[in-house]
């Protein structure tokens, strides 16, 4: 299992614009590299990532070779109602991780 | 002829002139106390953030894992590390601060990598954990950052054991070596704060090990970093542990007593 951390804030206003930082463990094989044989290295990297808010997706991103390894990704949404937020990281060779965290919204 | 000896005794003057302008003069050797800057303050404002949030910082992947080696019984002793040692966040303060130090059985200093590695192996009986692995890493990672923020120890000058190799750390740091004929000091010491292939040359204080390196992608250890640094000068590396590198990390954490420990750092 990889290891995530997730930063969003425990408590929010309702309407305020809240900031999510995500950060996901992942080697990250581009699939352009080759061994010293020449073999190429197989592509191995996250492909998409899902953010739902009680259900609801608010944030999605597809992710291509170019990505770092351990992707930080931050993005903003509007603090609606308490709930959870789900977040998703799906990749090669069946890579499939989830996160989630609670929201209190008054 | 004689126009082709005018010529190349011009190039070697403006050569001279070249090679002479960048060396500060009067200031060559220690940098003063005051005046020493860890690289944290040369980085940029986005990299220093990432660096002060632990939830940005990538470095902390590695020291949650290290936290769940730590409490995970290994070898043949079946003994966890917080078997014997407790709770990190007492047993392990303080500790990064005061590596390398002096180890009775082997005679010489050692880093806080081999320490780690002996107790692995010696006390928990489980196979030696590689250099730059994961598992060393991480556990190195996770006892480093019970020290952050605490000011590195003047182990080599209060103990007379490491006397020795702490002048023979000062002159591998000072020894020019390798086709690019530099030592440690031409830039550490007497360039840093210029720019040296647009990046900014740091002092080169010890204070963020491990570290997490945009470079890298990932996490690597002090050694590293001086191996880095010694393919850069086009000089020959030595291996992994080798008693010339923890010399040099003892001279360093000498250079650097005094300045908080960071780790897990980011750098560029």
């Amino acid at each position: 299992m990889a290891r995530a951390l997730i930063n969003v804030p425990a408590r929010a206003k309702r309407g305020e614009v809240i900031a999510i930082k995500t950060l996901i463990s992942h080697v990250m094989e581009s699939g352009f590299r080759h061994t010293s044989d020449g073999v190429r290295v197989a592509r191995d990297i996250i492909t998409t990532f899902d953010c739902t808010y009680n259900g609801v997706e608010v944030f999605h991103a597809d992710l291509y070779s170019a990505i770092a390894a351990n992707p930080f990704i931050t993005f903003h949404t509007v603090a609606t109602e308490s709930g959870t937020l789900v977040f998703k990281w799906t990749g090669d060779n069946g890579f499939s991780a989830t996160e989630s965290v609670t929201i209190q919204v008054e | 002829m004689t126009r082709s000896i005018a010529r190349g005794l011009c190039a070697a003057a403006a050569v001279a002139l070249i090679l002479s302008c960048p060396i500060r003069s009067g200031d060559a050797g220690n940098i003063p106390l005051d005046q020493r800057r860890s690289s944290y303050e040369l980085m940029s404002p986005p990299t220093r953030a990432m660096q002060d949030d632990d939830t940005a910082n990538p470095g902390t992947l590695w020291v949650l894992d290290g936290e769940a080696l730590w409490q995970r019984e290994s070898g043949a002793a079946g003994q966890a590390c917080a078997g014997c040692h407790g709770d990190a966040a007492q047993s392990m303060k303080g500790v990064a601060a005061r590596y390398p130090a002096f180890d009775a059985s082997s005679g010489r200093p050692i880093d806080l990598e081999q320490r780690i590695v002996d107790c692995r192996v010696e006390r928990q009986r489980a196979p030696a954990p590689a250099r730059e692995s994961k598992e060393l890493l991480a556990l190195t990672a996770f006892v480093a950052r019970q020290s952050r923020g605490m000011a590195i120890e003047d182990v080599a000058g209060k103990d007379e054991r490491l006397r020795p190799f702490l002048e023979s750390g000062r002159a591998a740091f000072e020894q020019r070596q390798g086709q690019l004929n530099l030592s440690c000091a031409n830039c550490h010491d007497d360039n840093w704060g210029r720019s040296l292939a647009g990046n900014a040359v740091p002092q080169g204080h010890p204070t963020g090990y491990p570290i997490y390196r945009l470079e890298w992608q990932g996490m690597g250890s002090l050694q590293r970093r001086l191996r880095n640094c010694m393919i850069g000068m086009r000089a020959e590396t030595y291996a992994y542990g080798s008693p010339e590198y923890v010399d040099l990390q003892l001279y360093l954490a000498w250079r650097a007593r005094g300045m908080p420990v960071e780790a897990p750092g980011v750098r560029p």
